[in-house]
């Protein structure tokens, strides 16, 4: 009896061609490599350092907003606002960052600090951060066309040089794809404080019996995503070359997509933020995918979202085998 | 030793890969004139009758200039809803096609420069019409967008010489075309001070969006004389004012089908008397052409201006009858209109 339930996991583990655990890590990397392999055959010029630069450049705003996603998932909350935060920062710099460089930083820095405060606000009156980020998100965009009533402003040289950076063998995108990757691995994944704050969204009452304040691990983590907005905003205009308070709309559905497609769960702390970067990547090469395939503008949209159900089904497929 | 191998080869494939590349520029270089070139479309939007118009009409004449062997392709790419990254983008990736020109429909003037100048520096064509963009190394052809709101109250102004309340119904917040229809119907208020606009509300060039907005903001409103708008909202706003049961004002309309339609309605009704005007979609058909020009060696100037579809009371009726339901008052542009749209601008 005991033989037999011993050896039923191994033999399962033979039979399906490894863990499902592993595999369910492994599936965004998988689902990456696909879309490149498709990518290539469709079309041998892609296949080319220009290439891979042409087709990833916006994948580094994403990349970050993905990632300031991904901090706020940790404590189980959701941000319906990172879109049109990174479109506010992407104004802020537009406006000032040239003729009053350090009257735009302490700006952004404030903007981080509003962000760690709904956070607090968040924590305190037990709001759901759905209301109040999407309540949030109208600010954000109003401010932000106060700002900007029309498209314009400048963005500084040494933001698009940096953007349109071409070293030497690898493009730029991975390296700054890689960089966002392992800086928020190790930040999350591998410091000890980086445990409690995952354990605040596994856990909750575990991490506050243990003596950490939750308040102070959730208006860190929206700090964090704040700070990572600002990034994503920056980056975004210097590959824009001029701001607009619509610029990154999009970035709010795109960034939890992100999440999700790299392996990050709604709830429990279950994040990964190297996964995350390679999910942003795929949503961004899906789109490269579905112009070089020549779809029907009128199937463009669906096709993506297609896409996306296909890597979810195959996800939830793994986890059902997973719970056997 | 393998890994050494493993290197050549990922060495071998680069160099073949930028060795096509090559090959493949050098052979397009060779050809003469724009029968083998391709084009493409880039449309920011697709979702409203405007824009489903405009991509029929390319369609339309596209197919049969690639029949003609005018051109080899032309192919039309639409993002999804209406975001600046995402066509930045899509315009990376027809570079990276071997697109020779790009016709564009922009989602904002500036923030796609980074992309088109990306374009131009490889080679590429970009003719900008309707949204355009402000990178100097693409063509624009451009609507006058001011002009658009300003001759509503010039009409207005020979209607109505002792002027009245006006609603105003904008387009989509922080979208240049709004901003700039808005400019106009400000100078124009401006020039005939007997009108004062007693309320401004968003209509996004939607009916239903329109006749929401207008519904909110009627129970505020003194009488209202006449309602400007930016096109697409004019039939949203009627229903609005009908819900309300309050007097039909002197809607000015934005040669949407639906709009048409109530109007005709009303002019066989009542004697009801408005304009229309806006710009017919075919117009990116004329962007088509002169990017056809332009790939052709022909000389032309960057910037070119398109010229407005208005209708009136009198042509109102064989102008229904050409629009298509759920369509928009539509020309469709040929290579004689572009060309004389490309000399007026010399």
């Amino acid at each position: 009896m005991t033989d037999t339930t011993l050896a039923t996991p191994a033999r399962d583990r033979m039979a399906f061609l490894g863990d499902p655990r592993l595999l369910r890590k492994a599936l965004p990397a998988v689902s990456l490599v696909a879309i490149l392999i498709a990518i290539f055959v469709l079309n041998e010029r892609a296949m080319s350092y220009r290439g891979l630069d042409l087709m990833l450049k916006y994948a580094v705003p994403i990349a970050f907003a993905t990632i300031a996603q991904m901090f706020i998932l940790t404590v189980n909350d959701l941000d319906l606002s990172i879109g049109a935060f990174v479109g506010l920062v992407a104004c802020i710099a537009g406006t000032w960052l040239v003729d009053q460089p350090v009257l735009c930083i302490l700006i952004l820095a404030g903007c981080i600090a509003s962000y760690a405060a709904i956070g607090a606000l968040i924590h305190m009156r037990r709001l759901p951060s759905i209301v109040v980020t999407l309540g949030m998100s109208f600010v954000w965009l109003g401010i932000a066309v106060i700002l900007m009533p029309t498209p314009g402003g400048m963005v500084p040289d040494w933001l698009k040089a940096l953007m349109s950076w071409k070293p030497p063998l690898v493009p730029f995108p991975i390296i700054a794809c890689l960089v966002i990757a392992l800086v928020a691995h190790v930040l999350l994944m591998e410091s000890s404080y980086g445990a409690v704050l995952r354990g605040a969204g596994g856990n909750a009452t575990a991490i506050d019996r243990a003596g950490w304040s939750l308040l102070r691990i959730r208006m860190s983590m929206y700090a964090l995503a704040g700070f990572f907005g600002v990034l994503s905003g920056l980056s975004l205009i210097g590959l824009t070359t001029s701001p607009d308070a619509h610029i990154a709309d999009r970035y709010t559905l795109l960034s939890i997509a992100g999440v999700i497609l790299g392996g990050g769960e709604f709830v429990g702390g279950r994040v990964s933020p190297i996964g995350a970067v390679i999910g942003a990547v795929t949503l961004v090469l899906t789109g490269s995918f579905l112009i070089f395939m020549r779809i029907s503008p009128d199937w463009q949209i669906g096709a993506q979202g297609a896409v996306l159900i296909v890597v979810l089904a195959l996800r939830a497929l793994i986890k059902l085998r997973e719970a056997k | 030793m393998q890994g050494r191998g493993k290197l050549i080869g990922i060495i071998a494939v680069i160099v073949i890969a930028v060795a096509a590349v090559f090959g493949y520029l050098q052979f397009q270089k060779s050809q003469e004139g724009a029968a083998g070139k391709k084009i493409a479309l880039s449309n920011n939007y697709a979702g409203n009758s405007w824009r489903q118009s405009m991509l029929k009409s390319w369609d339309k004449v596209t197919k049969k200039a690639v029949a003609d062997g005018v051109v080899a392709e032309a192919t039309a790419f639409t993002t999804s809803e209406n975001q600046v990254t995402e066509q930045a983008a899509q315009i990376q990736n027809l570079i990276l096609q071997g697109y020779d020109a790009i016709v564009l429909n922009a989602a904002s003037p500036d923030a796609l420069n980074g992309a088109v100048k990306e374009a131009c520096d490889a080679g590429i064509v970009v003719v900008s019409f309707d949204g355009i963009v402000t990178e100097p190394c693409a063509w624009r052809i451009a609507v006058d967008f001011a002009k658009m709101g300003e001759v509503q109250l010039d009409y207005l102004n020979e209607k109505m010489p002792n002027g009245g309340n006006l609603l105003e119904i904008r387009g989509l917040a922080g979208v240049f075309v709004d901003d700039e229809i808005h400019k106009g119907i400000e100078a124009g208020v401006k020039k005939y001070s007997q009108f004062k606009v007693v309320g401004s509300v968003h209509g996004d060039w939607t009916q239903t969006v329109a006749q929401k907005a207008v519904a909110g903001v009627l129970p505020s409103l003194p009488e209202v004389a006449a309602v400007v708008t930016q096109g697409g909202d004019g039939y949203g706003a009627a229903q609005a004012f009908k819900a309300a049961s309050r007097p039909t004002p002197l809607i000015i309309m934005g040669n949407r089908q639906d709009e048409l339609a109530w109007w005709k309605e009303q002019k066989d009704a009542s004697g009801y008397e408005t304009m229309s005007v806006s710009i017919a979609p075919g117009v990116s058909t004329l962007a088509f052409w002169v990017a056809q020009q332009i790939l052709d060696g022909k000389e032309v100037p960057k910037d070119m201006i398109v010229p407005f579809l208005r209708i009136d009371q009198a042509n109102l009726e064989s102008s229904l009858a050409n629009t298509e339901q759920g369509g928009v008052a539509n020309v469709e542009y040929t290579l004689e209109d572009a060309q004389k749209v490309i000399a007026a601008a010399k």
